[in-house]
């Protein structure tokens, strides 16, 4: 299987998320080349190559600078046909989704996303899958070729194997809808940070906090992990917190990497919110809080004495 | 002006997935994807700001998925288009667009929008696929709207901030679901929508072939399903230094 | 010792009683507004349909709309529950030979029943009790029997509207002229949202309440017209399961005796039942007189320890519940029936007005009878302009009259005891009705004093395989009502606190806790009412369960 992986770029630096792909198709397939596209293309395959691109197609021109999916749509066709590529890789992005099913509709391909995993099995390509509510896992596959594939952000790691890409550049002619949108303004995420949904990391609080006060605890821990404050509905419902940070099946969704539980018990109503988290740490005195069961690390204990330590011990660690 | 708003019919919350078809067993009761009102919900007041317009709801599924075509005529929305076809079931994300562009081609809207996702975890990239084989652009994650004189503006939410973008009409828009705050279908809404439009059509109706839909259209297969990896030996700290522990475990796992 | 009835909810009927405040031309018009789509609304849907169909003169006189049934449910269903096994007699008088009973959506007639008297180990077999006897009688799910006939009430005419909360009784010089539905998009303290949307008033020339168990307009209408009967209604609360099992059951079951202490001190008058649905599912419940005594007492956990008991175990052994649900059951029967089913401009209906055969746990065939009955008084009213009290007539000389007063004084043979009561309901039954206990003095369910014992510590730890906490199971009612809405739960806030642990323990959906001390001994009681599965038990203890906004409450589909 020949695979291609897109990957993305801002203020001259790759995306974490896209390289880990590649690493997971590298290792998979053997070897995997990407598609880097904007002006600074050229500049950044080197990067490419040193988190295992084999070959890295760059669409080096400013005139695909905008962050708009249907040029880029363009590109990946022009490489994939020119390439003979049959599997196509996508981190999710908002940008990467549109490109992807943009894609799809034009090859006439296969598009799994919101994939966690892919595997090689007799000979065919298998994706992995969560759905209902991240509580069960589903195998899919695709018929025919060109594969393409979209996974969920963070799915893999990014490895550094300090390789060297063979760059290429590619010429994509823009098919005639492509440059109908045009970018007209840009402004920069004001103070207001990522929203809980889109947040990789979420530290939540509930009534075992023990006062709406202590909700303090949550936002400095939130703060020191770069993360995003939460809120069970009774946290809500006692006028703790504001609504816009609940989460659960009358709240938001969500699936950080990190989701830390400070006083939560864990009712189900709150944890198909967060059962997609890839991580789990939750901190309860009651050590038969029904959140332990679905948690990766549960921590018995009073939140007051170990989270102020556990801010202190981070912040240490960020500092040396 | 016409606008399109493609909508979907999905299972009530406690939806379980059938052992058999190993699809999502849609045999209970369904409702209109939570996601798409506000889709209808901007396209009513695109409607309004202009003073004029035929706002027209699109949908695939089954004939249950009539029941949503009316929710949303309830809301508002003109007339209602349902491709409904045992065929169609089981139609991948080639498939539903393949059809839902057939409908469309045929209506010829100047708008088309989309809501971000649908809650039976079955969307999220629609649009795109819908608009590139109309050869339209298209723009998502829009949290503003504004029509005028044949063009669109559109401010769109990405991770690394809000993008404005301008296209001429026409043009595919998903909304993202901060975009706007979804109305309540008043009473006379909803007896008025028992009296719109709703026109049920086949795949043959719009020329697609069979092949070209439901499972033999599809190029995405399910081939299981089974419960995910139980998390591997949650760990419990119930004594010694909780937080040097957590620190640790977050080290392990590449989360510092 | 403290009572609920000390501390009664701020609620004032006159508050839900009202003019029409529409202009005349945003009035919704229709003919006969039905209140309710459970069986007796939509009965009452379905035969007024048949009536306009033999008279279509009468049908264009009524315009757009001859009739419209109203839900608070998100469809049709949602807010059904029961056990249920149904008696057939009125769908076939209902539906004639349109449709045959055994095509109606149902699990099949009972073939084999059995009674157990249950202690903590043991299950005795004791003959099945006349009245219990079950032979006819078909085992159904209420919420898809509901489902089924909301169809068959469209197709004949009828309009539904679902998701819409019936909020107050609009009356103009004394008579019932509609009802004003209730306002959407309100956030908790009241405000108006963005999306704010008002109710309606929606006008006829009859209104059919059929509301259920606790209807909250029909307690309204039992206030303002004067119709509450001497003898105060009172209630039992049913918690069900609905469960996929590994092995058919064969047979009916109900069972009495334990967990349940029926002695005078705790009052704890019910038992279960376990019936089967087809081969794969079985529905399980329990249901417990109101008047009990024990603050602590939980008919949800009492459920959840009936289930551990060997007999119950075996049968969900290797199965999966699919759904739980609450609903409470009038069950002062004959005596506590309204002074009249009927005022201008409206008639009452079905378990609303109390039409609950107790003995035989059966209500539902008199729902759709009193509906039938109802449409063609209506139609009558609509058609000739004859008076309204031809309903009261009609139920009067029909067989829920009869039965219902045959039974009269059953619930009071078990205040005797439970075996002593059991003999006299044998009795009673024996002789049809003629022995009498005459008119007996009957408390309602808040005025018995609250006393405290051990008895939550009996109760299992929930193992989320057999066993269930309370908030799991209000997830499994299908209940997301919005959060952040208007609390719909009329109820005094500083109680006595066995007053307030007794709310905590009844309420199957844990929307009470124990608040912080509000001085002079009292408590405040906190509240999450998005938990509220709307199923009344807080009616009879001390509180007013009002309708949430439209929509709101459990999602039923097998109940």
């Amino acid at each position: 299987m020949s695979a291609v992986v897109f990957l993305e770029h801002d203020g001259g630096e790759l995306h974490k998320a896209p390289l880990g792909v590649l690493a997971r198709a590298a290792d998979l397939f053997g070897s995997a080349d990407a598609v880097v596209v904007g002006s600074q293309a050229t500049a950044l395959a080197a990067e490419a190559g040193r988190f295992g691109a084999a070959v890295v197609h760059v669409a080096d021109d400013p005139a695909l600078d905008p962050a708009l999916p249907a040029p880029r749509v363009d590109v990946l066709e022009t490489v994939v046909r020119q390439g003979g590529y049959d599997t196509v890789l996508f981190s999710n992005s908002v940008l990467a989704a549109d490109v992807a099913a943009g894609l799809a509709a034009r090859l006439e391909a296969g598009l799994n996303w919101d994939l966690v995993d892919l595997e090689q099995r007799d000979g065919e390509l298998v994706g992995k899958r969560p759905a209902l509510g991240d509580s069960v896992l589903v195998d899919v596959g695709w018929r025919g070729t060109p594969r393409l594939a979209l996974f969920r952000p963070g799915s893999f790691d990014a490895v550094e194997t300090g390789g060297v890409a063979e760059v290429r550049p590619v010429a994509a002619a823009l098919a005639p809808h492509s440059t109908r949108a045009i970018l007209v303004d840009h402004r920069h995420q004001p103070d207001e940070g990522p929203k809980l949904e889109d947040a990789e990391v979420i530290v939540s609080g509930g009534m075992g906090l023990g006062a709406p006060e202590h909700f303090a605890l949550a936002e400095e821990l939130a703060s020191v992990l770069g993360g995003v404050v939460g809120a069970t509905r009774a946290a809500v419902y006692a006028g703790w917190y504001p609504a816009s940070a609940q989460i659960g099946q009358t709240g938001k969704t969500v699936s950080p990497r990190l989701y830390v539980a400070l006083g939560i018990s864990g009712a189900v109503q709150h944890k198909v919110g967060m059962q997609g988290s890839k991580a789990v740490v939750a901190v309860n005195k009651d050590p038969n809080a029904p959140i332990f069961e679905f948690s990766d690390l549960a921590v018995v204990g009073d939140v007051h004495v170990i989270v102020p330590r556990l801010v202190e011990l981070l912040r240490a660690r960020k500092g040396s | 002006m016409k606008i399109a708003v493609c909508v979907k019919h999905v299972p009530d919350s406690r939806v379980r997935i059938d052992a058999g078809s190993k699809r999502l067993d849609r045999s209970g009761a369904g409702e209109l994807n939570k996601f798409d009102t506000n889709a209808v919900e901007e396209a009513l007041r695109v409607k309004e700001r202009l003073g004029e317009g035929d706002v027209v709801v699109v949908s695939m599924g089954p004939e249950g998925a009539a029941d949503t075509v009316r929710a949303a005529l309830a809301l508002g929305a003109d007339r209602g288009v349902l491709v409904s076809d045992p065929g169609a079931i089981g139609s991948d994300l080639l498939a539903t667009s393949r059809v839902l562009a057939k409908v469309l081609e045929r209506e010829q809207p100047d708008l088309i929008l989309f809501g971000q996702q649908a809650s039976d975890g079955a969307g999220a990239v629609l649009w795109a696929a819908v608009a590139e084989r109309l050869g339209v652009p298209s723009v998502s994650q829009a949290t503003e709207l504004v029509v005028e004189g044949g063009r669109a503006r559109v401010t769109r939410q990405t991770e690394r901030g809000d993008d404005v973008v301008e296209a001429p009409l026409p043009l595919a828009v998903a909304v993202s679901d901060a975009i706007n705050d979804p109305r309540y279908a008043s009473l006379k809404g909803v007896m008025a929508a028992k009296r719109k439009p709703l026109e049920t059509l086949s795949l043959a109706d719009l020329g697609v072939d069979a092949a070209q839909a439901g499972e033999a259209g599809s190029k995405t297969v399910v081939l299981g399903i089974a419960p995910p990896p139980a998390r591997s030996g949650a760990r419990r700290v119930e004594e010694g230094d909780a937080a040097q522990a957590i620190v640790d475990f977050l080290a392990e796992r590449q989360l510092v | 010792m403290a009572r609920a009835i000390d501390f009664p909810p701020p609620f004032r009927p006159g508050d839900y009683v009202a003019e029409p405040t529409d202009a005349p031309d945003a009035r919704i018009e229709v003919g006969v507004l039905v209140v309710g789509a459970g069986p007796a609304g939509l009965a009452c849907a379905i035969r007024f349909g048949q009536l306009l169909e033999e008279h279509p003169e009468v049908a264009e006189r009524l315009g757009d709309v001859p009739l419209a049934v109203l839900d608070k449910g998100k469809q049709p269903g949602s807010h059904l529950l029961s056990g249920v096994i149904v008696n057939p007699r009125s769908l076939r008088t209902l539906l004639g030979d349109k449709v045959r009973v055994e095509d109606l959506p149902g699990y099949g007639p009972v073939r084999k029943e059995s009674v157990y008297l249950l202690t903590k180990r043991r299950a005795l077999r004791i003959p099945t009790p006349p009245p219990m006897r079950n032979h006819g009688n078909v085992i159904s799910s209420l919420s898809q029997l509901g489902r089924w006939l909301a169809g068959q009430a469209e197709e004949g005419g009828a309009m539904l509207l679902p998701e819409t909360a019936a909020r107050s009784l609009l009356v103009t010089d004394g008579r019932v002229v509609g009802v004003r539905t209730g306002d959407k998009g309100l956030g908790p303290d009241g405000a108006r949202r963005p999306n704010f949307e008002p109710g309606s008033d929606i006008v006829a020339a009859v209104t059919v309440l059929a509301e259920g168990t606790q209807g909250h307009l029909t307690g309204v209408a039992l206030d303002h017209f004067g119709l509450r009967p001497a003898v105060p209604q009172v209630f039992e609360l049913g918690v069900k399961e609905v469960w996929r099992v590994a092995r058919p059951l064969d047979r009916v079951i109900h069972t009495m005796g334990w967990p349940l202490r029926p002695w005078a001190r705790y009052r704890e008058f019910g038992g279960s039942f376990v019936y089967p649905m087809g081969d794969d599912m079985v529905s399980i419940g329990m249901v417990v007189g109101l008047d009990y005594r024990d603050a602590e007492l939980s008919v949800h956990d009492v459920l959840q320890e009936l289930k551990t008991h060997p007999l119950v175990r075996s049968i969900l052994e290797g199965g999966e519940r699919l759904e739980w649900g609450a609903k409470t059951i009038p069950s002062g029967g004959f005596r506590s029936l309204p002074a009249r089913l009927h005022a201008p401009g409206l008639v009452l209906c079905g378990d609303g007005a109390g039409m609950v055969n107790v003995p035989t746990l059966k209500g539902v065939h008199y729902a759709i009878e009193s509906g039938r009955l109802a449409a063609e008084a209506a139609f009558a009213s609509v058609a000739n302009g004859a008076d309204l009290g031809a309903y009261d007539e009609a139920v009067r000389s029909s067989f829920i009259w009869r039965d219902l007063h045959e039974v009269r004084d059953m619930r009071q043979a078990f205040e005797h005891g439970f075996f002593l009561g059991g003999a006299l309901a044998s009795v009673m039954t024996v002789t049809k009705g003629k022995v009498s206990l005459g008119r007996a003095r009957r408390e309602p369910d808040d005025a018995q004093p609250v006393l405290r014992t051990d008895r939550a510590s009996r109760y299992p730890e929930p193992d989320g395989v057999l066993t269930f906490d309370k908030l799991s199971s209000v997830f499994a009612s299908g209940n997301r009502s919005r959060d952040d809405q208007p609390n719909h739960i009329c109820l005094e806030r500083r109680v006595a606190p066995d007053v307030a642990r007794m709310w905590v323990q009844l309420c199957p959906a844990q929307v009470y806790a124990v608040g912080p001390e509000a001085g002079d001994g009292l408590v405040e009681v906190l509240l999450s009412p998005s938990n509220c599965v709307q199923c009344g038990a807080i009616s009879a203890k001390g509180g007013r369960l009002t309708p949430p906004e439209g929509g709101s409450g459990p999602e039923y589909t097998l109940t």
